[in-house]
């Protein structure tokens, strides 16, 4: 059901949080005009090679934050533990709770502008996107109005995990969900965001962002598992930052969504930082992911390493298209990208773009990609020990995605991962 | 006779006499030009009257005429590629360039025919003493024509044939037309389309079924003049069962403005055929070198690229091979050397059209000083096939800190039947390395020398003999200087 009357997300300066900082109200406007001026991805853009341009057009969707959401019903089996548990339906917080040490803040976005109005400030937003989705992300800074905002002072070390369920209720629905994490001088904290449809058919979408932002010597991990319905799209913008000697880990899951985009951009500002990229994606019927990446080496003696694998299914389609660039002056880089698509049926398709940009010498980098299929041999070989075919080409596709799972280092973690592959795992058995 | 050498090897390294006086030798080889006597001369800048101008010379029949005439309107109709490529493509003056100048004379089949001052070019570039020592056949063109052709009497006796564009589209029509344009068409990209509009010279082959040449083929291109763009255009047609090696060569003089080459080269392998093609690229360091090259290769028919790039101040090069037939394979093995001002895009294009096709690429580039190399590569393994096989490495060497390199590969493939890997690694020549060897008494620059030679080694060997031997030496000379 379309409600005629509300306007939709493209053809409309949104409602800016009414009792928003006065910069937060101008940031937003300035972001319309941006979104306004910039023109769509165009046949021409390399950021768009391969991808589904179509897909791109939102102008069917109205913000959730004015649509009659209801109630919404969804079910939460997240991690046992936790440090803090928030839901936001439609883009509004309807629960929360927390037990944090003393000094960490913690709130949903709108509650964060008014009571650290500067330290919001300092971060949100500060990276530019350049994988060929700013028009999205300046949508994005228009229509935000919620998320969450967690930032970890010094030396304060959060260990259980901060759940935070992005709930996406009603048709032709848009939401905006942000998360911004900062870690201060050997913080530390692990995030896991999730995006959930409240009904398996209404058609969605979801434009968010998340900024990492880790300080020097801090441990960030952070999340996302994206189990959209199958007819919602989702468009997720990732930006981290790490300091000399930190360590952040971003881990993005896609087993829902019709067609997904997720461009994710770490940027290695210190030597001795560590940058882990990880990503697994299970396409089945015609789902498609497309998902780009860009490392950024812009200081010396600095790691990165980035691990996708995609199982694809039906006519799944995935897109792939890393870089890795290493500034000049950047030497003793250890740069790594692998991309490996597992292709479970004949009418899948794989695209990959590994790409390098090096600009000084004395650099490890390497980029790999294969495609292929599970091969006779490999099942011929479990045959012979009892297994049954079918279920032989299933305990290989499961081996293969949790190479990256073992990589979360967190056994709760990996478990909660391997929920949802297993889940989808099953749809296609 | 007036030589004009322009001699500009920078002295760095304490080098004894007489490895200075190789080097300097060498380096100038090309380096040199004969005064400009055009009997036909199309002017400068590109219209219409530039295409009659080169079709009235040429006397072409109507078919080719209007073929010209779509592809200039193709030309104008597309933009400069620089959403992916470089900007330097801008740098391009198109009304700057002159687009067809020859001396009116048909290519000679003996070098004593040859004019004097064409002929001792290509004796100064070895042409004539190489021919004479292992090749089967040579064309050397000079600005937009062919000065000499010649095949080995008995490979004439068995059909093959061995001309130029224009004679070929002439006189064998019937065997060249089918093929003509359509494995690169008018509108693949911009400069395919330029070439069509405005091509001259370059060689036309055909083998015959079953005829194996046991020597290669050459042609040698010359620049000659200022201000001139060459824009030959290749077509090899190898019929059922045959094999040929052919082997290109190129170079110009350092002119004050900079040179356009825009070549098109098509292939054409058909059942069980063989066909190498063997490139060394060593234009002077202002000449733009945009090049499309691809080959059709048939039912279990072999197309390689054997690919070696040193020279220009921009290439832009990525020699495909579409694997038409069933067991088709392709290669391309490239190797690219980057200088200082050098801008070094290679790579290959893989399409897999058939089941059971199989294609390999192995690049390895190396960057020098403030020499950028890029590797672009795309692999296409279309539905509905199974059992294609592709295999894609690419290594980067960097000689300086502020050298650069860049991978661009593309994989796209279908269905669950396939089989594709792709591997690529940048590193650069090791302190311990340099320190190893210059322990046992090699100096630092022949120590740099080693390990690049030694990086591209197994890839130099893919190269005919001849060829590998001056290869190195043009790595060497390219290297010189560069340590520090």
């Amino acid at each position: 059901m379309i409600t005629l009357e509300l306007p939709s997300i493209t053809a409309e300066q949104p409602n800016v949080l009414s009792d928003a900082p006065q910069w937060f109200a101008d940031a937003q406007k300035a972001a319309w005009q941006a979104y306004l001026d910039t023109p769509a991805p165009a046949r021409t853009d390399e950021g768009w090679r391969f991808g589904d341009r179509k897909q791109a057009d939102f102008s069917e969707f109205i913000s959730a934050a004015f649509a009659e959401s209801g109630d919404v019903d969804v079910e939460i089996d997240g991690l046992e533990e936790t440090a803090g548990q928030f839901i936001f339906a439609n883009d509004s917080l309807v629960h929360a709770e927390a037990d944090l040490p003393e000094g960490v803040i913690c709130l949903p976005l709108e509650d964060a502008l008014q009571q650290h109005s500067d330290l919001v400030k300092k971060y949100f937003m500060k990276e530019e996107s350049k994988l060929g989705s700013a028009k999205f992300a300046a949508l994005h800074k228009a229509n935000v109005s919620s998320g969450l905002f967690v930032y970890v002072p010094k030396n304060i070390e959060i260990a259980k995990p901060i759940e935070v369920y992005h709930i996406l209720a009603g048709d032709n629905t848009a939401i905006f969900p942000h998360t911004l994490i900062i870690t201060e001088d050997n913080a530390k904290v692990t995030v896991v965001d999730y995006f959930k449809s409240a009904t398996p058919e209404s058609l969605g979408l979801s434009i968010a962002v998340n900024d990492l932002v880790a300080g020097p010597s801090s441990k960030l991990n952070y999340v996302a598992i994206q189990d959209l319905n199958l007819s919602s799209k989702m468009v997720q913008l990732n930006n981290t930052t790490v300091a000399k000697d930190a360590n952040a880990k971003g881990f993005i899951v896609n087993v829902g969504g019709s067609w997904v985009r997720n461009e994710a951009i770490s940027q290695l500002n210190g030597a001795g930082c560590n940058s882990d990229m990880l990503s697994l994606n299970i396409p089945t019927g015609t789902q498609e992911y497309d998902q780009r990446t860009f490392q950024h080496h812009a200081a010396s003696h600095a790691f990165s390493d980035l691990l996708y694998k995609n199982t694809l299914f039906g006519k799944g389609k995935t897109t792939f298209s890393g870089i890795i660039a290493v500034d000049e002056g950047a030497h003793f880089t250890d740069a790594y990208q692998t991309c490996r698509n597992l292709m479970m049926e004949d009418t899948t398709e794989a695209h990959s773009m590994p790409g390098l940009q090096i600009n000084a010498d004395q650099v490890k980098c390497s980029h790999g990609s294969t495609s292929a299929a599970i091969s006779d041999e490999e099942i011929f070989y479990l045959q012979a020990r009892g297994i049954h075919p079918k279920k032989a080409r299933q305990l290989i596709a499961r081996g293969f995605s949790v190479e990256v799972v073992e990589r979360l280092e967190n056994e709760a973690l990996e478990e909660l991962v391997l929920s949802y592959v297993d889940a989808k795992f099953a749809t296609v058995a | 006779m007036d030589i004009k050498d322009i001699n500009s090897t920078p002295e760095v390294y304490e080098i004894d006499q007489e490895t200075q006086d190789a080097i300097t030798i060498d380096r100038a080889k090309g380096d040199f030009r004969f005064p400009e006597k055009h009997k036909f001369d199309a002017g400068y800048g590109l219209n219409a009257d530039t295409i009659d101008y080169i079709s009235n010379v040429k006397k072409e029949k109507d078919w080719i005429r209007e073929f010209r005439y779509k592809a200039l309107d193709v030309f104008e109709s597309k933009p400069m590629p620089t959403n992916w490529a470089t900007d330097d493509l801008n740098n391009i003056d198109f009304d700057a360039i002159r687009y067809y100048l020859s001396d009116g004379e048909r290519p000679k089949r003996s070098w004593d025919d040859v004019p004097e001052d064409v002929k001792e070019t290509f004796e100064r570039l070895g042409i004539p003493e190489q021919e004479r020592a292992f090749l089967a056949g040579v064309e050397a063109q000079f600005d937009s024509e062919a000065a000499y052709s010649n095949v080995k009497e008995d490979l004439e006796k068995q059909g093959v044939i061995f001309v130029n564009s224009t004679e070929g589209l002439r006189e064998h029509e019937e065997i060249f037309r089918p093929f003509f344009g359509k494995v690169i068409p008018t509108g693949d990209n911009k400069f395919s389309a330029l070439n069509s509009a405005v091509f001259s010279g370059g060689s036309f082959i055909y083998i015959p079924k079953g005829v194996k040449l046991k020597q290669p083929l050459q042609a040698y291109f010359r620049i000659n003049s200022e201000n001139f763009g060459q824009f030959e255009r290749t077509l090899i047609i190898a019929d059922e069962g045959s094999e040929v090696m052919y082997m290109e060569g190129c170079t110009a003089p350092q002119f004050e403005t900079s040179t356009l080459h825009s070549a098109v080269v098509e292939l054409v392998a058909l059942k069980g055929a063989k066909i190498q093609y063997v490139t060394v690229q060593n234009w002077s360091s202002n000449v733009f070198n945009l090049v499309t090259k691809r080959g059709l290769a048939h039912e279990d028919a072999e197309i390689r690229w054997i690919d070696c790039n040193i020279g220009s101040r921009l290439t832009m090069k990525y020699p495909g091979v579409v694997m038409k037939g069933e067991g088709a394979r392709g290669e391309v093995i490239s190797i690219a050397l980057a200088n200082n001002g050098q801008e070094q895009d290679t790579g290959a294009k893989m399409i897999h059209a058939a089941d059971n096709t199989t294609s390999n690429v192995v690049s390895k580039s190396i960057s020098v000083g403030e020499g950028v190399s890029t590797y672009r590569g795309q692999v296409h393994i279309p539905k509905h096939l199974k059992g294609c096989k592709n295999n894609t490495e690419c290594d980067a060497l960097l000689i300086n800190s502020n050298s650069r390199t860049d991978t661009y590969p593309a994989i796209t493939v279908r269905g669950n039947q396939h089989v594709t890997q792709h591997e690529a690694s940048v590193s650069q020549v090791s302190e311990e390395m340099l320190f190893y060897m210059q322990q046992r008494g090699i100096d630092e620059g022949a120590a740099m020398s080693l390990a690049v030679n030694g990086f591209i080694n197994d890839l130099v060997r893919e190269f005919p003999m001849e060829y590998s031997v001056e290869l190195k030496r043009l790595i060497d000379l390219e290297m010189e200087g560069s340590v520090g």
